[in-house]
């Protein structure tokens, strides 16, 4: 998805690298890396470490960081000038389906994304660097980074010792864990919809093993808040 | 971080999960640095987890049952997910060869990175 862009960019000295959040391992993912066939680095990360380090709680969320190292843009939800999923579900009439997915898709079409401004924005930076607005200070990008209370903190070392008990063949140690996640930072989305894809894929439907799912969790919050609105 | 023995706990290994270097100065990630009690290090070495934990704000929380920690992100300096805005070290295996990769090693280029999943 983020192929055209990577060519258009790369000869300005531009490098995209995209980390698929994936505790199912890379069997999970890598038929969709194997048919884009990126010529950008495409790495994998099955304990979400991205949550904890850069503040990502939802995907696609990107990071922009300079050739010193120094990020200039925090975590926010990215898009490379058009939304293919977006796109996939805007000829779909809901009333042809039946009502549980029909509700879905009606939710997926309020939430609410602005690839062409992101796009505009990356362009930008690439093309002129430090003095690009889109550029914050360092002051910025760590104001803007998501807020790390003690309970989300919590909520991270719940969601690890969840993987690793996953990955180590205990699923069922695992759901205590992310449940606890799930409780202690409901507004990680990355946390919640990878342990809900594992009782019930794609759809992420109502389960004995959690209290909440995607289509009540999204409406709950209201499904144009599912990515907040990116200030430039 | 996971840690099987809270004993135990590798400076390198730290580093290179949390991004926070035990230095003679405190406990350092870019240019921000934490004076830690003691030098931030056990007597035999290790790193000592209850100081550094007490003074960067991170939750230890333990699964007795299974014999495992977990040690989570600091609260304490910037109460944000950044407390600098310099990229920490983050070493990922390749999806298709497995091999790590460092995402400093585009040091030089301007680098979007782009979080996804298959979910």
């Amino acid at each position: 998805m983020w192929q055209e862009l990577r060519e258009e960019l790369h000869p300005k000295g531009f490098e995209v690298v995209t980390v698929a959040l994936d505790t199912a391992g890379p069997e999970a993912c890598v038929k969709y890396v194997e048919a884009a066939s990126p010529a950008h680095p495409s790495l994998i990360d099955e304990a979400h470490v991205l949550d904890e380090l850069l503040g990502v709680v939802n995907v696609p969320n990107g990071v922009w960081v300079d050739e010193d190292g120094m990020i200039v843009r925090p975590a926010e939800p990215a898009f490379p000038g058009r939304n293919p999923v977006m796109e996939s579900f805007a000829s779909i009439d809901p009333a042809t389906l039946p009502p549980d997915v029909a509700d879905m898709i009606t939710e997926v079409k309020k939430i609410r994304t602005d690839p062409d401004a992101y796009k505009t924005a990356l362009v930008d930076w690439v093309t002129r660097g430090a003095a690009s607005p889109y550029a914050l200070s360092p002051d910025e990008v760590v104001a803007r980074s998501q807020p790390r209370s003690m309970d989300q903190a919590r909520a991270a070392a719940h969601f690890e010792l969840g993987q690793h008990l996953h990955r180590a063949g205990d699923h069922d140690a695992a759901v205590g864990h992310w449940r606890e996640a799930h409780r202690l930072h409901p507004h990680n989305w990355t946390y919640k919809r990878q342990a809900w894809n594992f009782e019930d894929p794609v759809r992420q439907g109502r389960t004995d093993a959690y209290d909440g799912c995607w289509i009540d969790d999204v409406k709950s919050i209201g499904a144009e808040n599912y990515y907040p609105a990116v200030t430039f | 971080m996971i840690l099987t023995d809270p004993q135990a706990v590798n400076v390198a290994a730290l580093a290179t999960r949390t991004g926070w270097v035990i230095k003679p100065e405190g406990a350092c990630r870019g240019e921000v640095c934490v004076p830690l009690p003691g030098g931030g290090l056990r007597g035999d070495g290790a790193v000592d987890v209850e100081s550094l934990a007490g003074r960067l704000g991170m939750p230890v929380v333990a699964d007795e049952a299974h014999g495992l920690w977990a040690l989570g992100p600091d609260t304490a300096i910037s109460g944000r997910a950044l407390t600098t805005a310099s990229l920490p070290d983050i070493v990922l295996p390749d999806v298709r060869t497995g091999e790590p990769f460092a995402i400093s090693s585009l040091r030089g280029q301007k680098v979007l990175v782009l979080a996804w999943a298959s979910w």
